[in-house]
């Protein structure tokens, strides 16, 4: 007789969720670090090196995420190195955000008026004093709609670690469901706990977005 | 370590992989034909006077972009027989793409209406258009202008999306490249070309829409 979902099998759902909770935080904090660097190269000014992270972020856009996760977790796989399956799948979600939040912060940094970085020369900066002190505070407001809405969407990525064996929500759910033969509550619940993870960051994107929109135009 | 990459398995199965990539652009042209039905019903919907209409669709596209496609897709999977529709997994896969992608296509399709100013149709009347060439010149032709970018770019994540569809496995180029690499145990070789052929098809893409956009769309804004 199959067990009904009940208390343990919401508990292990939760357990789920506290690693897919996990899962973002650690690419997206490693994600930030690699995108702004690659957000900079970008713009650096040098056609090589713009060229170079151009393709990089190409590779990424154009490609399935699922496909990135292969290719990392069987490539890591190969260099002989023993890595525990969050490690892994933590790399392949960092990387896919170093590109992602790149590009929406590259974008960023050429939004923001050409005059500001001009005036900044004139007074002397530096480079390093230009970008932190002028530039990036300005790119980072014009950028923050769409940094969570990448935010919305790592989340829901996190989902696919679970085709690599990982367990997190989305498998954690596969897993309940494979017991119960309650498919459909299980999923309901799985959906219902990504829902309440996202819709609150969505929700403060686009109220953010039109905020912004709004002071642009006056 | 002693592990030497042999891609002369990929080599091998290249004939079976570039059925792969018919079957992924199969999966995202029938999806995103779905997709563009439930868009416009759905733009219809969001406008329509019944406030239980608007808040059913308002709640579908919500539901649908904070919730991961892997778990929509199961979720279908199962509640689909439930409502009679025994589909094979292709078929299921197809639905599931639509849906997903319908929620998208409201938000586009609605923001190309809005874009269209009452004036212009006013304007497009003034000047003794009829009915039917106000409706293609004005309204039609430069809304699909202003929704191009967005719907071609959801076209190419539609098909990037569809390799989660392996999980059902559906027939498209992931399954196809999972059953390669089973039979082969060449992982990493199998993904990554596969990856690559992933690119090219969305760069062809782009290559194409681009191609179009040029042909039917650059004409002077003002």
């Amino acid at each position: 007789m199959a067990p009904h979902f009940g208390l343990p099998e919401f508990g292990f759902l939760l357990r789920g969720l506290q690693w897919t909770v996990l899962l973002t935080l650690v690419a997206f904090v490693g994600g930030c670090t690699a995108g702004l660097a690659v957000a900079l190269l970008r713009t650096c000014g040098h056609k090589g090196v713009e060229w170079i992270t151009r393709i990089y972020i190409g590779v990424f856009q154009g490609t399935p995420l699922l496909l990135q996760l292969f290719v990392v977790y069987y490539g890591l796989a190969l260099t002989g190195l023993k890595l525990d399956a969050f490690v892994a799948v933590a790399i392949g979600f960092t990387v896919n955000a170093s590109a992602f939040l790149g590009e929406i912060w590259r974008g960023a940094i050429q939004a923001v008026p050409r005059g500001q970085t001009e005036a900044a020369m004139a007074l002397g900066l530096h480079y390093s004093s230009r970008m932190r002190d002028i530039v990036l505070p300005q790119a980072i407001r014009i950028s923050l709609p769409a940094t969570i809405g990448y935010l919305v969407q790592l989340i829901k990525g996190t989902s696919l670690a679970a085709i690599v064996g990982f367990i997190e929500l989305a498998r954690a759910g596969q897993i309940v469901s494979n017991q119960t033969f309650q498919p459909l509550l299980v999923f309901g619940v799985v959906g219902a706990m990504y829902f309440i993870l996202c819709w609150p960051l969505s929700w403060w994107g686009s109220r953010m977005e039109a905020r912004l929109a709004l002071a642009s135009q006056r | 370590m002693g592990y030497t990459l042999d891609f002369s398995v990929v080599w091998h199965a290249m004939p079976a992989l570039l059925w792969g990539c018919v079957g992924t652009l199969g999966l995202a042209l029938a999806g995103m034909t779905l997709a563009m039905m439930i868009g416009v019903a759905g733009v219809a919907a969001r406008d329509s006077k019944a406030a239980w209409l608007r808040a059913l669709v308002i709640g579908f596209v919500e539901v649908v972009r904070n919730t991961p496609f892997l778990v929509q897709i199961f979720f279908l999977f199962f509640a689909l027989p439930l409502i009679g529709l025994k589909l094979n997994p292709t078929a299921t896969a197809i639905i599931a793409l639509g849906v997903n992608g319908g929620a998208y296509a409201i938000e586009i399709i609605r923001g190309g209406v809005q874009s269209i100013h009452k004036g212009q149709v006013e304007a497009g009347y003034a000047l003794g258009l009829h009915k039917g060439q106000v409706f293609r010149f004005i309204v039609l032709k430069p809304a699909l202008r202003a929704i191009y970018p967005s719907l071609t770019g959801q076209f190419i994540m539609l098909t990037l999306t569809s390799s989660i569809c392996s999980a059902v496995s559906a027939y498209e180029l992931t399954s196809v490249a999972q059953r390669i690499e089973s039979d082969t145990f060449r992982s990493f070789e199998v993904y990554f070309s596969v990856t690559f052929l992933y690119l090219a098809i969305s760069w062809l893409l782009m290559l194409g829409f681009a191609v179009v956009s040029h042909r039917f769309f650059s004409y002077p804004t003002r």
